[in-house]
């Protein structure tokens, strides 16, 4: 199985690679049109800023090539947030997969901080994406931005509201924690991506 | 959201070491192999802290880094004489998930900025080592504690979240190595004051302490180090712990 994983100017990206090395897969990390495009699998990852990293993508014309792929394409984190249609982060325009916006966190109630930066649950699964894994999972987030709940949601998580985390649309899922960094409950779900 | 527990690798020479009050290093081991077995055990983060790296202005070795990020599945951050936007991107290309800068942000705040807009709040911790003076004060120290500033925590704290650093990891000098207990009283200034999570940080001995600064000084995290790597307090009895004393605890 051809894997890739999209090379842009976004931290983590290592730490996915590596992640899937220890579940015993190999993967290209590439912003080579044409190996992206010719993969089985093209994980989209990242954490980072969502302006800047849309500048990187369209000045590659990277933005238009994930829009296009047809094979499964998995989101993580800044990843998902891009794959929707705009984000307030820098008001930028994203690659409009999902049409869930992306918005930042407020509240008034200092018990919330922000960025949230921690472990929390996921629930209401649904997809392939989460088989095996219990409701209420505990996974490791770190965002200040989130995607709201819409017809696209595939797993929920609550702080502040409840809102979307995970999404997915016909080839392309995304999750906003770190599957790659939520110990064993991530390793099942890149493991249940990669056989889809 | 959970409240996390954080063990603390400091290291030198690639190697893990802790000192009371930041003198007197011993040895505890291996930093991949100790930071492998403590995921494995319920860490909930990693912190690794090249503690000679501003005194001996040298940086932090992203070899290391990198062994580190392939072994562990939970998330770490790295400190230790991080100064530039270029040090940092290559210790995130390396698998580190976020850093910590502590005296070249005192030193050059725009360096908080600059990376927050590259890569994001989210991944920017202010370390933060202070200690309290006779007048009463929570004093900010820099150079691992070695050269005081005549700077408040909680002032510095402030200005650097409007900065942008996205977490707080505030160690306490009084407290560091006591076993004592953490300082709750200048945790939860930080913590209840600030809109970022707060890392306590010095003085664990117990597993009282733990609870105490989650309870009463709010805080997000507990870190401690030499009470893990020298076996006092295993991880998985922790977290059972403040489990039983109704803390948010990823079991």
């Amino acid at each position: 199985m051809k894997l890739s994983i999209i090379k842009y100017n976004a931290g983590n990206i290592r730490s996915v690679l590596y992640a899937l090395e220890r579940i015993g897969y190999t993967a290209l990390v590439t912003d080579d049109p044409d190996e992206i495009k010719s993969s089985d699998k093209v994980i989209f990852p990242g954490v980072g800023e969502a302006g800047s990293a849309m500048k990187y993508l369209k000045e590659r014309n990277l933005d238009n090539l994930i829009y296009s792929l047809t094979q499964p394409v998995l989101g993580i984190c800044l990843g998902m947030q891009l794959l929707c249609k705009y984000s307030e982060e820098s008001e930028t325009p994203c690659i409009g997969i999902f049409d869930e916006t992306v918005k930042i966190f407020t509240t008034g109630d200092t018990i919330f901080k922000i960025p949230q930066i921690g472990w929390n649950t996921i629930y209401h699964l649904k997809t392939q994406l989460f088989n095996g894994v219990k409701e209420n999972s505990y996974s490791y987030f770190v965002h200040g931005y989130y995607a709201s709940k819409g017809r696209h949601t595939i797993s929920t998580t609550n702080y502040i509201q409840p809102y979307s985390s995970g999404l997915h649309k016909n080839n392309f899922y995304g999750v906003q924690f770190h599957p790659e960094k939520s110990a064993d409950t991530g390793e099942i779900i890149l493991k249940n991506f990669l056989t889809l | 959201m959970t409240k996390r527990i954080i063990p603390c690798l400091d290291i030198k020479d690639g190697r893990t070491v802790k000192g009371t009050n930041f003198i007197n290093l011993r040895d505890a081991g291996d930093p991949v192999e100790l930071g492998a077995l403590y995921a494995q055990q319920g860490a909930d983060e990693l912190v690794f802290l090249d503690i000679a790296a501003t005194i001996e202005k040298r940086k932090t070795l992203s070899e290391l880094v990198n062994k580190i990020a392939h072994h562990v599945n939970i998330p770490f951050t790295v400190g230790g004489g991080i100064k530039t936007v270029d040090d940092v991107n290559l210790l995130l290309q390396n698998g580190a998930d976020k850093i910590s800068i502590n005296t070249a942000a005192f030193k050059n705040p725009d360096l908080i900025q600059q990376l927050a807009k590259e890569f994001g709040s989210q991944c920017v911790v202010l370390a933060i080592d202070t200690k309290k003076e006779e007048n009463g004060n929570w004093y900010v120290y820099l150079n691992g504690g070695r050269m005081k500033t005549e700077t408040k925590c909680f002032e510095w704290a402030r200005q650097a979240v409007e900065l942008g650093v996205g977490e707080i990891l505030l160690t306490s000098m009084n407290h560091d190595g006591t076993k004592n207990g953490f300082a709750v009283e200048i945790t939860k200034l930080l913590a209840e004051n600030l809109p970022v999570p707060v890392i306590a940080s010095g003085g664990a001995g117990k597993m009282d302490h733990f609870a105490d600064v989650f309870k009463d000084a709010s805080a997000d995290a507990a870190l401690a180090a030499s009470i893990f790597h020298f076996k006092e307090i295993a991880i998985p009895d922790l977290k059972k712990y403040l489990a039983q004393q109704k803390i948010v605890i990823r079991l």
